[in-house]
């Protein structure tokens, strides 16, 4: 319908990307046709590994050496890409087709000033003068909403917030007015106020202008929010396309409505409340930075931090980044010291206590982090690193090793794995070692920290239900801390909302849900991504 | 950061007072008797008691100290006892051709080694990589001496393009001088190309899957200016920190080049003092150094927050 009658911008047709030799698949991207037409924004949805980003790089003529386009045609403004030399390609990029990147801070580069990168496009491609590319720079910065541009095009990407440098990279893509605009999950590192703000300003910038925009996600609430078309990706092939609607509606093949089943609903089922005995309470934690000697200002990074956890429950704390929810289980961990309040673990105040003391406490309080890449050690196999624990404390090495194959199946993975390595492993099958690492220290508290943010939603919804049959089973107490409003609302039992080191806001979350009070918590839900449309339910419990 | 370079140059004044105890110390726990040494092999008892007598070494050891320490600051190192002289003199004479050594080397050894390391890391895994790679190890593992006198072989005796050895002072004439620094300079950047080529292929390599690396190539940007403006330039802070480290290690390969090329610098200065047990020049020598190395150190920490504007002090 949308101008479907003009020459797309952008229409792939038949691309193959062959992958090296010795990978899982033959091909990166296998015979795939797409085409975004002016002024249209198509999302690229698919989990890691559907070949989505190698599209994209394959648009822009960016493939990483190893990886040869080998079959099909992409044509920009029917310019075949495939077809450019090297020169020609470069007078392509940034003036009639553009890239923005998921990681804003990592994408600029850290050692220029911000003006300076936006201004490099006008370098590359114009013969403006250094006064009028200041300028036009000037005018960017104004147009993608920067307050005091004449202030900030002096800045490194360092000084400035998430949010503005993804203003950033958005300015200077669009510098020069390109027909396609090609964002490589642009939001994805955001918070979700800052995440909605960026949705706005794409959108608003892409109609002014009548960019063509082709944006890969992994997030179906984005897809609603922004796409007009949408095209689903499965290990290199195009499962499915259609509109928005068709696709998040009526999905027709079995693993879009897989996905769509898989993402979880913002509807907080009612929970009876737990009865078990308190394992953590926190009483005024508060941990401050900067008291240190020649530190102008302190930082209070949790301020007076009320919690309490029952055996059996599993209490969520949300919040964007900077809000302290981390600091906070830093400090129930006791892997950094609070400056004040009490931490009962049991009925012993662990806040203070000596590291020679702590020991003995340490193992009923486990964690598992974000980064299954980085948080297991590379280097040892993961069994050993899951006996580790019990063995320090005292179990026999073939005990523990029983234990651990115990647990490996608990975790859904065969035990024979535990004489591997973790690069062997996904993502998701790390983050089950880490839960099973963490339970064969028999903890009555389990702290996840963003424990499934970094998964793909299929994934997640496995990892989610793993952590919540071993929560039944072990009768544990889960402290559940997420920026992901619909994890939270599936998993929760009651949520804790927090910002800048402070509880704004503490209930049952379905209460929270269905009346958030404080101004902070609505303006969370608000900037939810497709908060107005329902995806297929899927709890874990009840 | 004014502020910072007070800090840091105050805290050179402890460093340098425990290098100077160190010294200090050196000179009374060798069994050699200074005394003795000066007196000569013919003297007896009596003369080599005077002489103790006269340099002060009857005194408790504090008060020698003490002594030494005021008379350093007031800028008299003493006199040596083999060369007869003053050493602030001996040192005077001899700052001129070493400088010139190091400078030449270390731009030697910059201009070849950061566009070799760079290019490496840009065709990673190709033959030039290898190439440079394989140069490198042969840098490190052959000896200065071993490429001074391979050197002089091809390039004075057999092409005679440029003299043997020796020294001509800048006074006379920049061509003689430069002419006669050319073989001793590339003797000695061998070493450093091959340090520095290799520091700088890996921090380039690293950064090269930075994300704003492709975003650079997505704006256009040539392949010259994405290697030099992004890569090069966020890859500066370790590659800075190995050339410092590099002229602090070059005081040990000035000493050996400086015998080879038979240039009358600091390095023949210290290897002769040593010889012939010259206590005050081989003090003196050390302090200097100590006192460059711990300069070059302030340099590199300031030279970070010219390369990476996140590093503040």
């Amino acid at each position: 319908m949308r101008m479907s009658d003009r020459l797309p911008v952008l229409s792939i047709d038949g691309l193959s990307v062959r992958l090296p030799t010795g990978s899982d698949r033959l091909h990166a991207v296998d015979n795939i046709a797409l085409s975004v037409g002016p002024g249209e924004i198509v999302c690229v949805v698919g989990e890691s590994g559907s070949g989505k980003s190698v599209t994209a790089q394959a648009v822009m003529g960016l493939l990483p050496r190893e990886l040869k386009a080998d079959a099909g045609n992409i044509l920009l403004e029917g310019e075949n890409i495939l077809g450019c030399s090297p020169m020609q390609l470069r007078r392509l990029r940034g003036k009639r087709m553009s890239m923005i990147f998921q990681e804003p801070m990592t994408a600029l580069n850290p050692v220029m000033t911000v003006g300076s990168q936006i201004a490099e496009v006008l370098e590359i491609h114009t013969t403006l003068s250094e006064r009028e590319r200041r300028k036009r720079v000037l005018d960017m910065m104004s147009a993608v909403h920067l307050p005091e541009p004449s202030r900030l095009i002096n800045a490194y990407p360092h000084q400035i917030s998430g949010g503005q440098r993804q203003r950033i990279m958005i300015a200077s893509a669009l510098a020069l007015d390109p027909a396609l605009l090609i964002a490589d999950e642009p939001t994805t590192a955001l918070d979700v106020t800052t995440q909605a703000q960026i949705l706005r300003l794409i959108r608003e910038m892409q109609e002014r202008r009548g960019t063509g925009v082709l944006f890969i996600t992994h997030d179906f609430g984005v897809v609603a929010e922004i796409a007009h078309r949408v095209v689903v990706m499965q290990a290199g092939r195009v499962v499915e396309s259609g509109t928005r609607d068709e696709i998040l509606q009526r999905p027709k093949a079995a693993y879009t409505r897989m996905l769509l089943a898989a993402v979880p609903s913002l509807d907080a089922p009612d929970r009876a409340p737990k009865s078990g005995p308190v394992a953590l309470a926190t009483e005024r934690l508060s941990k401050t930075y900067g008291l240190g000697l020649g530190m102008s200002h302190a930082v209070r990074a949790a301020e007076n931090v009320d919690l309490m956890v029952r055996r059996g429950e599993t209490v969520g704390i949300v919040g964007e980044s900077g809000s302290g929810k981390s600091t906070v289980a830093r400090c129930i961990v006791r892997l950094i010291q609070p400056t004040s309040g009490a931490i009962r673990i049991g009925d012993v105040d662990v806040a203070q206590l000596p590291e020679s003391r702590l020991r003995t406490y340490r193992r009923h309080v486990q964690i598992v982090f974000q980064d299954p890449f980085r948080s297991l050690n590379p280097r040892r196999t993961v069994g050993a690193s899951i006996i580790e624990g019990p063995v320090n404390f005292g179990l026999g090495r073939k005990q523990a090793t029983d234990r651990a194959r115990e647990l490996m199946q608990l975790v859904g993975l065969p035990p024979e794995a535990l004489s591997r390595y973790p690069h062997q492993f996904s993502g998701g099958q790390r983050q089950r070692i880490a839960i099973a690492r963490a339970l064969a220290m028999e903890p009555q508290l389990l702290i996840a920290d963003e424990a499934v943010s970094a998964l793909d939603v299929s994934v997640q919804a496995q990892v989610l239900k793993v952590l919540d049959d071993v929560r039944r089973r072990f009768d544990l107490a889960v402290l559940f801390i997420t920026h992901d409003l619909r994890v939270a609302s599936q998993i929760c039992d009651r949520i804790a909302v927090m910002l800048r080191g402070v509880i704004v806001e503490q209930g049952p979350t379905a209460d929270v849900f269905r009346n958030p009070r404080h101004e902070y918590t609505r303006a969370l839900f608000d900037a939810a991504p497709g908060r107005m449309t329902q995806f297929g339910a899927f709890a874990v419990s009840t | 950061m004014l502020g910072y370079i007070l800090r840091r140059l105050a805290a050179t004044i402890p460093v340098m007072l425990i290098v100077a105890v160190l010294v200090f110390l050196m000179l009374r726990l060798t069994p050699s008797d200074p005394a003795a040494i000066i007196a000569g092999d013919n003297a007896n008892t009596e003369q080599v008691e005077d002489i103790r007598r006269r340099l002060g070494l009857d005194q408790p050891i504090l008060t020698q100290f003490v002594i030494w320490m005021s008379e350093i600051l007031r800028g008299n190192l003493g006199e040596s006892f083999f060369f007869k002289k003053q050493v602030v003199e001996l040192i005077a004479d001899r700052i001129e051709p070493t400088l010139s050594l190091a400078l030449f080397t270390i731009l030697i050894a910059i201009l070849v080694a950061v566009p070799l390391g760079t290019l490496a890391a840009y065709r990673h895994g190709t033959w030039i990589d290898r190439f440079v790679m394989g140069f490198s190890v042969l840098g490190f593992s052959v000896p200065v001496f071993v490429v001074g006198y391979l050197l002089i072989y091809v390039f004075a005796i057999e092409l005679n393009w440029l003299p043997v050895q020796g020294y001509q002072r800048f006074s006379t004439g920049v061509g003689g001088w430069a002419q006669r620094l050319i073989l001793p300079s590339l003797t000695l950047s061998v070493i450093y190309v091959a340090l520095i080529a290799r520091i700088t292929r890996t921090s380039v390599l690293e950064v090269m899957n930075e994300d704003y690396i492709r975003a650079a190539r997505a704006k256009g940007q040539t392949e010259g200016k994405v290697l030099v403006r992004h890569a090069l330039a966020n890859a500066a802070v370790p590659i800075v920190t190995v050339i410092g480290l590099g002229i602090a290690l070059l005081i040990g390969g000035v000493v050996v080049t400086e015998s080879v090329y038979t240039i009358p610098g600091l390095g023949r200065l210290t290897v002769d003092a040593v010889l012939a047990r010259d206590y005050p020049t081989i003090q003196a020598v050390i302090l200097l150094f100590s006192l460059v190395y711990v300069i070059i150190n302030l340099l590199v920490d300031l030279a970070y927050t010219f390369f990476d504007p996140r590093i503040r002090y």
